[in-house]
């Protein structure tokens, strides 16, 4: 399927593979490529995967290939964390209410 | 075609500084070793009075101080009777962009105006990133940002994702790259691509905009106390919020006021490692960059850093994760204010801090960062659980970063555990040695290295005696 050009979408790039990153990088980074992801608007009709430009949200020219079409926030308020969430109580109890009964 | 190979790209580092922060540093350099930090910060940077009149066009700055009036009584409950100190809190959300780094960022966004350049790149993954952004939006100019933000299975940071979303947010362009130091080789070849200012947190304009944050906390507290404060504690990484905000303090005359440093717990977690990335539930604030930077701070992206956290250091405490965000709990669920969690690290330490201090003393927070989704106690400790790290009530003696996150079941679990700041200084020293092959140090450079650590000459000669330099 065809992403239509001036859709909002992510590009991704190999930036540095394996062999040729830095010295100073630890072993297991070392197995892995560096890679970029970038947001702009699709500069031409293309299928995902495919090698496409995108114009940025400053207006630059980048290319790389296509990876998704408006892509989605991909992160949110997690779960409610039992071991957070007596805090408050607790902590009001201590303050106040003990306060009070005194 | 230039070449744009890793090597290559790296060896124009300097030139391609040079133009893209204007600043010749060579001119204060005196020796291998020393450069002339005051007059740097003098000549390139600008005064405070200067600062707050730049800062005040585009509403930066002059941030709430609250009072903690309930985190203060929890503290008195649970120490001896006539200890606990007055708990003050400089809301520091209240900026533009949502925390303290709006300060750093305005004054390079208002140079790099200035000296015509068209836009800023900044090479960070923390709350810098959307300051540069929404002052850049402000005064007209165009802005990239370059984030470390994945793994190598995609998975991301969720506070940096935030952080990318919300610079994307104020029309910024967003660079995020998966883990690795190599960051600064696509950060250089965007300075060189564009020709843009590098808004790096490193030079003297960021570091001077940071000065107003610790000049308005003393007037506000005399202001109101009719002293000046007995302690003001700073969340340290890179060193420029601690070495601005005691810039500020030094510059009201408040000489007595003790600058205590505090970075989240880290240790044993490596900063460039695949795996160990989203390991971590801080991404900023924490000893993987707190301990690098005190002990050796040319390490930055300027060839001479000007936030020197060893200079201003009377302390430097360490925190856990866990602690972290049972203080960022209590500031909601007391005091009403949901901030995120890592700009409560210095309130964390604080807590513990100031059960050591008696009753008609001072403390002063100086900072705190908007929150959201990603930035949040939940979306943090859902990615370690996730990572399989365990979390649960205890002792917060029993954190292990990377294993296990140990939320405390009472506030007087909360401690901070003291960095020998004699080993951060010996460090530096052994560093400097290291790093620029002496055998050898004149007086004009025994004289900085003493400046540099904020200690004695004789301290100084002693240590680099032991490493077998001597003065020539």
């Amino acid at each position: 399927m065809k992403v239509p050009k001036g859709s909002w979408v992510q590009i991704h790039q190999i930036v540095l593979n394996p062999e040729e990153r830095a010295p100073q990088v630890p072993d297991d980074t070392k197995q892995v490529p560096l890679e970029l992801r970038v947001n702009g608007f699709l500069d031409q009709d293309a299928e995902i995967g495919k090698e496409v430009t995108i114009t940025t949200l400053i207006g630059r020219k980048l290319t790389g290939y296509l990876r998704k079409e408006n892509p989605r926030y991909e992160y949110d308020f997690g779960q409610p964390i039992p071991a957070l969430l007596t805090i408050g109580q607790e902590l009001r109890n201590f303050l106040f209410e003990e306060g009070r009964s005194k | 075609m230039k070449d744009m190979s890793y090597l290559r790209v790296m060896e124009r580092k300097n030139e391609i500084m040079k133009q893209a922060i204007g600043i010749d540093y060579q001119q204060f350099e005196l020796s291998p070793i020393a450069f002339d930090y005051e007059r740097m910060m003098k000549e390139v940077g600008y005064s405070l009075n200067e600062i707050k009149e730049i800062q005040s066009e585009t509403g930066v700055g002059n941030t709430p101080l609250l009072e903690l009036k309930n985190i203060t009584r929890l503290v008195r409950k649970i120490s001896k009777p006539g200890y606990g100190a007055k708990i003050y809190l400089k809301d520091e959300a209240a900026n533009p962009s949502g925390s303290f780094k709006a300060r750093r960022a305005s004054v390079s966004v208002y140079h790099a105006e200035k000296h015509g350049y068209r836009g800023v790149v900044a090479a960070t993954s923390g709350n810098y990133g959307a300051g540069v952004a929404s002052q850049a939006a402000m005064r007209g100019l165009k802005c990239i940002i370059v984030q470390e933000v994945y793994d190598s299975t995609g998975l991301g940071q969720p506070e940096i994702l935030e952080k990318g979303r919300k610079c994307e947010a104020y029309g910024a362009e967003v660079l995020q790259l998966s883990v690795g130091p190599e960051l600064f080789y696509t950060f250089l070849k965007v300075l060189e691509e564009t020709g843009y200012f590098n808004a790096s947190l490193y030079t003297p304009f960021g570091i001077a905009g940071v000065e107003t944050l610790g000049a308005e906390i003393i007037e506000e507290i005399r202001k109101r106390e009719g002293k000046d404060p007995d302690a003001i504690v700073v969340t340290h990484a890179g060193g420029g919020n601690l070495t601005g905000t005691a810039r500020g303090v030094q510059k009201m005359d408040a000489l007595d006021t003790k600058i205590i440093g505090a970075s989240v717990d880290l240790s044993g977690l490596h900063m460039a490692s695949d795996k160990a990335f989203n390991r971590k539930a801080f991404t900023t604030g924490h000893t993987g960059f707190g301990m690098p930077f005190a002990t050796w701070p040319d390490r930055a992206d300027v060839p001479r850093n000007a936030a020197r956290a060893l200079r201003y250091m009377d302390r430097y405490v360490t925190i856990s994760q866990g602690e972290v965000f049972y203080v960022t709990e209590a500031l909601a669920q007391l005091e009403g204010l949901e901030r995120g969690p890592a700009g409560n690290t210095s309130l964390a330490a604080a807590i513990a801090i100031a059960r050591e201090m008696k009753e008609d003393q001072i403390v002063v927070v100086q900072e705190t960062e908007y929150t959201g989704a990603g930035k949040h106690p939940s979306a943090q400790l859902t990615l370690a659980i996730e990572q399989g790290i365990e979390v649960r009530r205890g002792n917060p003696a029993d954190d292990k970063p990377g294993e296990r996150i140990i939320i405390p079941e009472e506030p007087a679990q909360i401690h901070v555990k003291d960095v020998d700041l004699d080993k951060v200084r010996q460090s530096y020293l052994k560093n400097v040695v290291e790093k620029i092959h002496i055998n050898s140090v004149n007086k004009l450079e025994l004289t900085f290295l003493a400046q540099e650590i904020k200690e004695s000459e004789a301290y100084v000669l002693r240590i680099l005696q032991e490493m077998g330099v001597n003065l020539k």
